[in-house]
């Protein structure tokens, strides 16, 4: 405390601010490049609460998909690849057989789970907070169980997917050569997130699919006038976005590493929510949202790789690491209660749906 | 609760209300306990490839029951692990009553621990009654702290305290960390751990780690029964949870009670965390952890936010975390089931009415549903006040 007191002492703050600013953009490349990576499982997540919440369900088990899903992926990759053997790596993403078929089985586990949330909180009209809750709790319980089980037999070991190697040529491009490293260097889940923000906000806004999602979730008793099937149209889009925080949990486990950890998931579910909100329940917003919350946790990384030089590197040695750990949630914090009022819910957002004609 | 009705004995009635006010989660239980017991037999099968073996779930459970009330020593265990689930589940519960989902009892319960330990190694050297209360004190305050940021920020902005409170419990552990690693750490120590509570540290009353929180615990049940139904503020709790408008009406003020509500469930968890750091770890490191946080809900839930049910599932709880040692030892069961079978307990609680339709199930009422319908409202940008 006394040393970060002394460091403090006759800096001038103007001073540090433009260090700040400096060292920001000459580590702009490397940061870039692994906010977008930390970025992703949040903007899945994220856009899997868009798609519940639109149509009027709100998810909270978006946490507990997750870590299914990334479970479920690690483990039917140790499988297959028990059964058929590693298989050989396609060059590019490096895809192989049963990498493949566990990223299907975790989409499946994603879906099913989602489908339980949608049975309880369309059919069964139960809170859905609770119905959230039940499974994240029954997430960490159960691949916890079969973590704790598995430790004790030997797995064939998976393979992840590969980034795709941006040329140096591109990525050394002046002014945008950053960004397209930054966005595309990645696998492919991550390539495939950045498409499907796009044509997701695109498909709300601008098909009938998306019109019909946004009225079952302003005014589902208007939209059934119409003709809608309001409780179809939620069972769908609820199971559809299972698949979304599916992918999420899968980056974990079969993307950014090639092992399951237990509780790996730490909150992204949770804070892809929150993205989902400071994002306005659109799905670039949501992009927009977490990258916001996935950058000051690179700026830490990138503080800890290459500490800046001088008197602002002095500084940031002597602030606890555990700060720059919690400042993602600080951030989500803040920002929720700074836009909450101006940031309005889809307005059936979770209101179970009866029917007049049923009891 | 009871209602007499005519023609039927004051005896037969009241067994007939109590029956039809746990015969719901006690069907919730037992259904827990089959899915989980399918689950054993299975993943024992599929995945450590033994052969099928039907008894399994019964090695298990019996492990399980043994651990939690085969002797004076499993009992007092059971009572030690129900004491924080008790405080922690009152708060959850009483947040319940007020339409308030609490999700935070995990950080105000860590913050609580960090609160009393770091009041206990500042009291080092004053006699232990002062110690004691002081660093209860502290986790108390430190709790209820962590209780009133949310309540203060769905209060004002309408943030919704489900995505506060678990951002809030992050930052717990991130607060916890450094506590351990940095300002508080023992001086000369290995591995980054705290100094002793020291004097604080609560006395054993009943065999040898029966400390004095578990009689704290029980006596908060009282407490906060009489809170919740005998005096106005626990009455205007109630209002404010079963229809705000109608609350704002009649002159509650649901902002200030917000706070007020969120501030007690932080205190209770947080009384929670200083009972357990001072009975029974007396040191925090780096792996001081805790599932009191999800296991309080379910507690809440299951207990209907009664503090009288919030009890009985206490206990329940208590003795699964008790006997879930015993049965991963003995009969090499993962204890994470306890975790998944919470979540079956509250699955089963939840789809009750969906789930008696489909077995056909007589003679249990649905009517009483407090605590588990009217428990949340949307992210939705309107202020309550």
């Amino acid at each position: 405390m006394d040393a970060l007191l002394h460091a403090l002492n006759g800096i001038p703050v103007l001073g540090l601010v433009f260090q700040f600013v400096e060292y920001f953009i000459t580590s702009l490349p490397f940061t870039a490049h692994v906010a977008v990576q930390l970025a992703v499982p949040i903007c899945l997540a994220a856009l899997c609460g868009v798609m519940c919440e639109r149509s009027g369900v709100v998810n909270i088990g978006l946490e507990g998909i997750m870590l299914t899903c990334a479970f479920t992926g690690w483990f039917a990759g140790a499988v297959v690849t028990g059964v058929l053997g590693p298989g050989t790596p396609t060059p590019i993403f490096g895809f192989t057989v049963p990498l493949l078929l566990a990223l299907v089985a975790a989409i499946l586990a994603g879906m099913l789970l989602s489908l339980l949330h949608a049975w309880l909180s369309i059919s069964v009209r139960a809170d859905q907070i609770i119905s959230g809750a039940i499974i994240n709790i029954a997430a960490i319980g159960l691949t916890g169980y079969m973590n704790t089980l598995l430790s004790t037999q030997t797995l064939a070991a998976t393979s992840n997917f590969s980034a795709l190697r941006i040329p140096a040529a591109v990525a050394g491009f002046p002014v945008v050569g950053w960004l397209i490293n930054a966005l595309f260097g990645q696998g492919p889940i991550g390539i495939a997130t950045v498409l499907i923000v796009i044509i997701f906000q695109i498909l709300l806004f601008r098909s009938r699919w998306g019109l019909r999602t946004r009225s079952v979730g302003e005014h589902p008793r208007a939209a059934e006038t119409v003709g809608i099937d309001v409780i179809r149209l939620r069972y769908r889009n609820v199971v559809m976005s299972g698949a979304l925080a599916a992918l999420g949990g899968a980056y974990l486990s079969m993307e950014a590493t090639n092992a399951f950890q237990a509780g790996m998931t730490q909150g992204r579910g949770f804070i892809g929510l929150a993205a989902m909100i400071v994002g306005r329940w659109t799905p670039v917003g949501a992009f927009g949202a977490a990258l916001l919350f996935a950058s000051s946790q690179a700026i830490s990384q990138s503080i800890s790789v290459s500490p800046p030089p001088g008197d602002l590197g002095t500084l940031l040695s002597h602030v606890p690491t555990q700060f720059f750990d919690a400042l993602p949630y600080l951030i989500t914090i803040v920002v929720l209660a700074g836009l909450i009022g101006r940031s309005i819910a889809p307005a059936a957002d979770g209101r179970p749906y009866q029917r007049e004609s049923a009891s | 609760m009871s209602r007499p009705s005519e023609g039927r004995s004051p005896v037969a009635s009241i067994v007939s209300s109590v029956w039809s006010l746990i015969a719901v989660p006690l069907l919730a239980v037992l259904m827990a306990l089959v899915v989980g017991a399918v689950v054993i037999v299975l993943s024992s099968v599929l995945v450590l490839k033994n052969p099928f073996d039907p008894t399994l779930p019964l090695t298990a459970y019996s492990a399980l029951a043994l651990g939690a009330f085969g002797s004076y020593d499993s009992v007092v265990s059971t009572l030690v692990l129900t004491t924080p689930l008790l405080l922690a589940g009152l708060g959850v519960g009483i947040g319940f009553r007020a339409g308030l989902f609490n999700i935070g009892a995990q950080g105000q319960f860590l913050m609580g621990a960090v609160g009393s330990v770091a009041v206990a190694v500042w009291f080092a050297h004053t006699p232990a009654v002062i110690a004691i209360i002081a660093a209860l004190l502290g986790g108390m305050i430190a709790g209820a702290a962590w209780g009133f940021v949310p309540g203060l920020l769905k209060a004002t902005s309408g943030a919704h305290e489900v995505v506060t409170t678990i951002m809030m419990n992050y930052i717990a552990l991130a607060v916890l960390a450094w506590i351990v690693i940095g300002p508080l750490r023992q001086p000369g120590s290995v591995s980054p751990a705290t100094p002793s509570v020291g004097v604080a540290a609560l006395p054993i009353v009943l065999d040898r780690s029966g400390h004095i929180g578990i009689f704290i615990a029980f006596l908060a049940v009282p407490i906060a029964w009489f809170l919740l139904f005998r005096t106005t503020r626990g009455f205007e709790i109630r209002a404010v949870g079963a229809n705000p408008d109608a609350a704002r009406y009649a002159g509650v003020k649901p902002r200030r009670l917000i706070v007020l509500t969120m501030s007690i469930a932080g205190m209770l968890a947080g009384l929670a965390g200083a009972t357990t750091i001072l009975g029974v770890t007396h040191q925090m490191n780096t792996t001081f952890s805790t599932s009191v946080g999800f296991d309080s809900i379910t507690v809440a839930l299951l207990g209907r936010s009664n503090p009288i049910g919030v009890m009985v599932a206490a206990l329940l709880f208590g003795a699964m975390r008790a006997g879930a040692g015993p049965m991963q030892i003995n009969a090499g069961i993962p204890v994470e089931l306890v975790d998944f079978i919470q979540a079956l307990i509250l699955l089963f609680l939840i789809a009750n009415v969906a789930l008696r339709r489909l077995l056909r199930l007589r003679g249990v009422s649905g009517a009483e549903q407090t605590g588990f319908e009217t428990i949340t409202r949307s992210y939705g940008g309107e202020t309550t006040g």
